[in-house]
């Protein structure tokens, strides 16, 4: 009897774990139909913590100065990239249930929902604030699509940095490499004293793939990289494989643990000294900036080798979805966005650099004086780890290519998976 | 009495037998019994099994883009995820960690049951050691165990001053390395760590449910074993184990679902983990899904999942059946 009794409740209770977890997974994918609010002005993004939370904090507060009477709705999702946001994001715009106006990355990720008919352009709005010009040409061709402006860059970072520890350069009399025989150069002198040259860390595999993306920009040059993306270049050409070549043979010289740590992670080896290097977008300077370490004193950053004059960018934007309830109040918030007073009150924060080519220089520090500099003369790319460059559904794919090739190190399988993905750009 | 028969006489003789007791059956009480369920019974047909439907029904579409495309694709969808590397490294590791990690729930949760139904002093205190980290979700498990076996951190530190290094999860081996379809077939040792974490988390359930069997028991059956002249190792092997079979079908039953479908272990832990050796199915279908926009892939996978749940649950839901009849 009790025997019997046991079983039931256990066969009751193994249905309804598995019951419930089912069905947590299929409602996921089609709940979103909560009501957006009419009167607020939603403002999603993945801002949550540190600078970044700051950044749209000020710029908020800058907004609420200009338009007192609007109420503003923060609406940030936490977690890394963008991870969650992206796909709350996509729930919600499947649900016809759109934020007021959201953050994307310029490029493929925002001509996703171009593509799907779901994004206002923006135009008027840019002849209206006199924007013609303010913005750099490439980059305006990122959020672009038959001539129609769909997004508002805020913020610009750079992908192609290598950070150093500036100590262990010094106490070893070593030179930040500006080629790829320098890098190996110095990664075989750091690596007989014990230091691990290069620091990676993708527990998330776009820690990866961007030092990859950075060597195929070096290579290529940056025209034949944002080919790359059309298809006029294919990834069977020399200049992929090589690049592969030597993306094998820097992972020969990253630290042994790199699969189980996150960029935050790789950035505090090189803080640390344990590691000398790391190829990291300039997020980064806010990780060290944080640990009181000082530009220039305690680290310091050059271009990727061999990708100097080329600016490998990493814009957020945001954007005006159809449909929504409140578009004067959206083309408002976009003003002060775009404007230079929005963009200086949210990018010293943050630690990026203003889109808006009209930024007071005095308000950013000397790494960013610096970038902003190169940003008005080199020659713009779109990040592929970042999903400028290509759709999210290829970027899984290189990211899954890239995953296998760190470990099995087969040059002729890694281009033939890319080659097979490719398939997926139009 | 004589009334009830000349009632029932001419209803007898005009209609079918079976009618009257039929109309017994839908009476007052049925109805406000079926009205009592019905409502979930909707539900659970429309948001359970009406999604499962809907979620075939999308893996067999070509949705694989931001805009929704029901276009139908055959199997296009599933040949090509079990054509896939990531996905056949998922089977590879599922198999494994659902094997290791439910002989080590089931083996660990007997011999703590054991233990604390010694008639112990503290027993409820063991008792609450044990389940404790059933309170926890795997969300913080993960988190934890994740810096407790860092290559760099936790535990690492002790055994770097005995001279081992273990590369625990960031381990890229795999035993024995046979070459199948496009991966290495064997146990990847990284997997192992997960096992740990997650066994660390259910062994508490499994001593529960052990310990709940262990005093259904009658000491009368021990005593008898005694009488005969079976030595304590013969009784727990010839009469107690036996007495918890189906306890221990129950818990292999609910360990299998859960680690077929484990996802937030993996993703707070370990992530996909180099060459992917310690992705799982579930982790896959969320990237897959939700970060690639491939939905009808997503679906196809999420089927997959289902019905290797449904290889373990179906042939227990029907013996269960015909244990109670």
């Amino acid at each position: 009897m009790k025997r019997s009794l046991a079983v039931l409740l256990g066969s009751i209770l193994a249905l309804a774990m598995i019951l419930t977890g089912c069905g947590k997974s299929d409602t996921a994918a089609s709940e979103g139909s909560d009501s957006s609010d009419g009167g607020k002005l939603e403002i999603f993004s993945w801002w949550t913590a540190g600078g970044e939370a700051d950044g749209l904090n000020a710029l908020i507060d800058v907004f609420n100065k200009k338009q007192p009477d609007i109420e503003v709705k923060n609406e940030a999702v936490a977690g890394g990239a963008g991870s969650n946001a992206k796909a709350v994001l996509a729930t919600r715009m499947q649900g016809g249930n759109p934020p007021s106006t959201f953050q994307v990355h310029g490029g493929a990720e925002l001509m996703a929902y171009v593509d799907a008919g779901k994004m206002e352009p923006l135009n008027d709005l840019f002849k209206k604030n006199g924007w013609d010009g303010k913005f750099p040409e490439d980059l305006i061709d990122m959020v672009s699509k038959d001539g129609k402006i769909y997004g508002i860059p805020v913020d610009i970072h750079r992908g192609n940095v290598l950070w150093y520890n500036k100590k262990v350069f010094d106490d070893n009399n070593l030179q930040p490499p500006k080629t790829f025989d320098e890098f190996f150069d110095v990664a075989d002198k750091l690596k007989a004293k014990g230091i691990t040259p290069l620091a990676i860390g993708d527990k998330e595999v776009w820690g990866s793939t961007m030092v990859f993306e950075n060597i195929l920009l070096a290579e290529l040059g940056p025209d034949k990289y944002k080919q790359l993306w059309t298809g006029e270049v294919t990834f069977d050409d020399p200049a992929v494989k090589k690049s592969a070549e030597i993306f094998k043979k820097m992972i020969g010289y990253i630290n042994d643990d790199h699969s189980s740590l996150a960029w935050q992670d790789a950035s505090q080896l090189v803080a640390d000294g344990k590691a000398a290097m790391n190829i990291m977008g300039d997020w980064a300077k806010g990780y060290f900036t944080s640990k009181n370490l000082k530009y220039n004193e305690d680290f310091g950053a050059v271009p990727t080798p061999e990708s100097d004059g080329s600016f490998m960018v990493v814009a957020d934007t945001f954007g005006k979805p159809k449909g929504v309830k409140n578009p004067d109040q959206v083309d408002k918030f976009l003003t002060v966005l775009g404007s230079v007073d929005g963009q200086d009150a949210f990018n010293p924060k943050k630690g990026s650099i203003p889109a808006n080519v009209d930024g007071d220089t005095s308000k950013y520090d000397d790494y960013s004086k610096q970038a902003m500099d190169d940003f008005k003369t080199d020659s713009l790319t779109p990040s592929l780890a970042h999903g400028s460059a290509a759709p999210q559904g290829f970027m899984t794919k290189v990211d899954e290519a890239v995953n296998v090739f760190v470990t099995q190190k087969n040059v002729d399988n890694f281009i033939q998976s890319l080659t097979q993905a490719s398939s997926l750009l139009k | 009495m004589s009334d009830m028969v000349t009632q029932g006489r001419p209803r007898l003789s005009n209609q079918p037998a079976f009618k009257p007791r039929r109309r017994r059956r839908m009476n007052a009480d049925r109805w406000i019994a079926l009205g009592f369920i019905l409502p979930s019974i909707i539900l659970i047909a429309v948001f359970v099994y009406g999604f499962i439907g809907w979620t075939g029904y999308v893996s067999l579409s070509q949705w694989n883009s931001f805009l929704p495309d029901f276009s139908f694709a055959g199997f296009d969808n599933y040949a090509y995820i079990f054509k896939n590397f990531r996905f056949q490294a998922d089977l590879r590791n599922t198999i494994f960690f659902t094997l290791f990690f439910i002989i080590a729930v089931v083996i660990l949760g007997l011999v703590l049951a054991i233990f604390i139904d010694q008639k112990l002093k503290a027993e409820s205190l063991f008792r609450n050691i044990f389940l404790f980290p059933m309170a926890l979700s795997f969300v913080v498990t993960g988190v934890v165990w994740r810096w407790v076996l860092s290559p760099s951190t936790g535990v690492n530190l002790f055994l770097e001053h005995l001279g081992i290094h273990l590369k625990w999860y960031t381990s890229t081996a795999i035993f024995p390395h046979i070459h199948i379809g496009m991966i290495d077939f064997g146990i990847p040792a990284a997997v192992i760590p997960v096992v740990i974490a997650a066994t660390w988390q259910q062994t508490g359930f499994s001593l529960a449910m052990f310990l709940a069997g262990l005093r259904g028991i009658p000491d009368e059956l021990r005593e008898a074993a005694r009488m005969d002249g079976a030595t304590e190792l013969q009784i727990y092997w010839k009469v107690i184990l036996p007495q918890l079979k189906p306890i221990m079908f129950s818990v292999i039953i609910i360990m299998a679902h859960i680690s077929l479908k484990i996802f937030d272990l993996i993703y707070t832990m370990t992530g996909s983990g180099a060459n992917y050796v310690t992705d799982m199915p579930g982790v896959n279908m969320f990237e897959t899904t939700f970060k690639a926009n491939y939905y009808a892939q997503g679906a196809a996978i999420a089927m997959i999942m289902l019905l290797l749940v449904a290889i373990f649950i179906v042939p227990y839901l029907i013996k269960s059946r015909k244990g109670d009849a």
